[in-house]
């Protein structure tokens, strides 16, 4: 149900996206001539448009997703949570134009990321229903550090990008653009991380699997073999 | 649209897994607030693309990369944990204390042998430290 709710979110957002960039760019091309001011070039900062609203709406709702997902006692819970979280912001890629980033945000962040974290969570036997200690002690000294860490960044952030606007041009994001970059200028890390990629697949069936012939298990890792015994 | 609006929220949701990070103790927690530190910084790098008019879209070459790299990271993680728990019977990182100062006290608790779907103790801080 979540998910086609997301699905018709992200289709609305991502016409209003189109509607709003081809409002604004011809305003701000207009305006671009007389702007020797660093204010704004034509923008107001206290009339948003509605791209902005829209993205500050789903921006309150991936926060509040978040700060649940962080805070929540049931682990399973935790995780739907974060499914929340990040189609949220596969909806704010598509409100900054990057079609192609919002998709491969959806299908593989929500398509396996989070199927990994329920099989990990499964695995691990988390309990179902609320666990007293899901968090640590240290939680108010973690709230403490979070809270400076976003106090000083968030001054830092206003303070540089004041008076910064994005001019949304649509189709920046796009399949066919995405593309031609990726594999015109960015062959050489591509195929890199299609190496990384095999890497890693090979290094997590070395580490996950049972029998004591390969990998740590069989020379004495860290698993014994008492433990394997018990299996 | 204002360059202020992503990249706050950007900061908002890198503190927000910060505090996942330091305050979980389920090692697959962790991981998972480990994820939205790493789309805090994602949604970054997709506003300053879009903002800078890149021609070779670097910005977007470099977040597909990173969920590249954290699909890759959330494998391989999974699997130590996994690991992690067959040998200790715990995926608490709280418990994890081979490699700390304190004593004997830790190393007996945690190298005790795993039994059945063992629940976490609620002294075993308090024994350890």
């Amino acid at each position: 149900m979540t998910v086609t709710a997301f699905a018709r979110a992200s289709a609305a957002a991502h016409a209003a996206s189109h509607a709003a960039a081809a409002h604004a760019a011809p305003r701000a091309l207009a305006a671009a001539p007389t702007a020797g001011d660093l204010s704004g070039k034509g923008h107001a900062f206290l009339s948003p448009t509605g791209v902005e609203i829209v993205f500050v709406l789903v921006g309150l709702a991936v926060l509040g997703t978040a700060v649940l997902s962080v805070t929540t006692k049931q682990l399973v819970h935790a995780a739907l949570w974060l499914v929340a979280t990040l189609g949220g912001v596969a909806v704010e890629f598509l409100l900054l134009t990057a079609e192609f980033v919002a998709w491969v945000q959806v299908l593989i962040y929500l398509g396996s990321v989070v199927v990994l974290v329920l099989f990990g969570l499964m695995l691990t036997r988390a309990p179902i229903g609320r666990s007293p200690d899901a968090d640590s002690g240290n939680r108010w000294v973690a709230l403490g550090v979070a809270l400076a860490a976003a106090a000083t960044l968030v001054t830092l952030v206003v303070d540089a990008f004041r008076s910064t606007w994005i001019d949304l041009a649509p189709g920046a994001g796009s399949t066919a653009a995405n593309g031609v970059t990726l594999f015109r200028y960015w062959v050489l890390p591509f195929e890199a991380l299609s190496v990384l990629l095999l890497a890693a697949l090979v290094g997590a069936v070395v580490l996950s699997r049972r029998d004591g012939r390969g990998g740590l298990n069989g020379r004495g890792g860290l698993n014994g073999r008492d433990t394997q015994k018990e299996r | 649209m204002h360059l202020a609006y992503p990249t706050v929220l950007s900061v908002l949701l890198f503190c927000v897994g910060l505090y996942g990070v330091l305050a979980r103790r389920n090692a697959v927690l962790v991981l998972m607030s480990v994820e939205l530190m790493l789309n805090a910084v994602n949604l970054d790098l997709v506003a300053f693309d879009a903002w800078l008019h890149d021609t070779l879209h670097a910005g977007q070459a470099l977040t597909l990369f990173t969920i590249t790299v954290a699909a890759a990271e959330i494998g391989l993680g999974l699997a130590i944990v996994l690991m992690v728990f067959r040998a200790r019977g715990t995926a608490d990182v709280d418990r994890l204390r081979d490699l700390a100062d304190d004593g004997a006290a830790a190393h007996t608790d945690t190298m005790a042998p795993p039994t059945d779907n063992q629940p976490a103790r609620p002294d075993g801080r308090a024994t350890a430290a």
